[in-house]
């Protein structure tokens, strides 16, 4: 079924299971290898931890819009939500050549964000809300 | 999720299936804690029916090895990762910190 576009979820993370399938499903219907869709439902999923964390402060504050589209090969995902804005700029790259006692503990959501996804704009609008797009170009990994 | 442990001889094996996330990753951090505050440092953690790990998931990986590693006086191997999530753990430079293999056979025959 590929038809389904758009759904909007609660923001917490129970409802990462959810999103997953969704974008799961569009990644499968966009036609890439088992690797791609799955790189696909880890950066959708770091996305949206990131936004009831960070944006909301906290679960069940708010809603996560999350939209699809295909097109010649390319997959969108748009993730919208009403929280706060976030400045991605000020998350420093994590060092993943550290040690195992010097690897800090955060941001390698938004490195694995960044690092799979071909495109990633942050857009942020106190009217319109804050909206990530992600954009997924067939990759040939397995 | 769900998790299941196994005492062997010289190791505790962790079974776990399902999804790894921020919704889950406390209990596994919670069973894993469990073992090593028992003094068990020499740990399989068997990821054959693990769909999918996300960085918190990861997390909880770094946080358990650390402790088993303090002193020399374990580990925690991984056994039968799948393809997609090996990639991952590679691109977050995960490969070098931890021993991977196969089976969970192989894997408790290595201590």
């Amino acid at each position: 079924m590929c038809s389904e576009q758009k759904r909007v979820f609660s923001a917490r993370y129970e409802s990462l299971e959810a999103i997953d399938a969704f974008v799961a499903n569009a990644a499968e219907c966009a036609g890439f290898d088992r690797c791609t869709v799955y790189q696909v439902q880890l950066a959708v999923d770091e996305a949206c931890s990131n936004i009831i964390e960070h944006a909301y402060g906290g679960e069940d504050r708010g809603v996560i819009e999350c939209s699809h589209r295909i097109q010649d090969g390319e997959l969108t995902i748009v993730l919208r939500d009403y929280g706060q804005p976030f400045n991605p700029a000020v998350v420093p790259e994590p060092d993943i050549e550290a040690g195992l006692e010097d690897r800090p503990e955060g941001g390698l959501g938004l490195y694995f964000i960044r690092n799979i996804m071909d495109e990633v704009v942050f857009e942020f609008d106190p009217v319109t809300g804050n909206v990530l797009t992600l954009v997924k170009r067939q990759g040939n990994i397995c | 999720m769900e998790i299941a442990t196994r005492e062997f001889k010289r190791c505790t094996v962790v079974e776990v299936s399902g999804r790894i996330d921020s919704a889950t990753a406390p209990e596994l951090a919670a069973v894993l804690k469990e073992l090593t505050d028992k003094g068990k440092y020499d740990l399989v953690l068997d990821m054959s029916d693990v769909d999918f790990i996300s960085s918190a998931g990861l997390r909880v990986l770094i946080d358990t090895q650390k402790t088993c590693q303090r002193m020399n006086r374990g580990r925690l191997v991984l056994a039968d990762v799948a393809e997609p999530i090996y990639e991952a753990f590679d691109l977050a430079g995960f490969v070098a910190l931890f021993d991977f293999y196969e089976g969970q056979l192989e894997a408790v025959g290595s201590f």
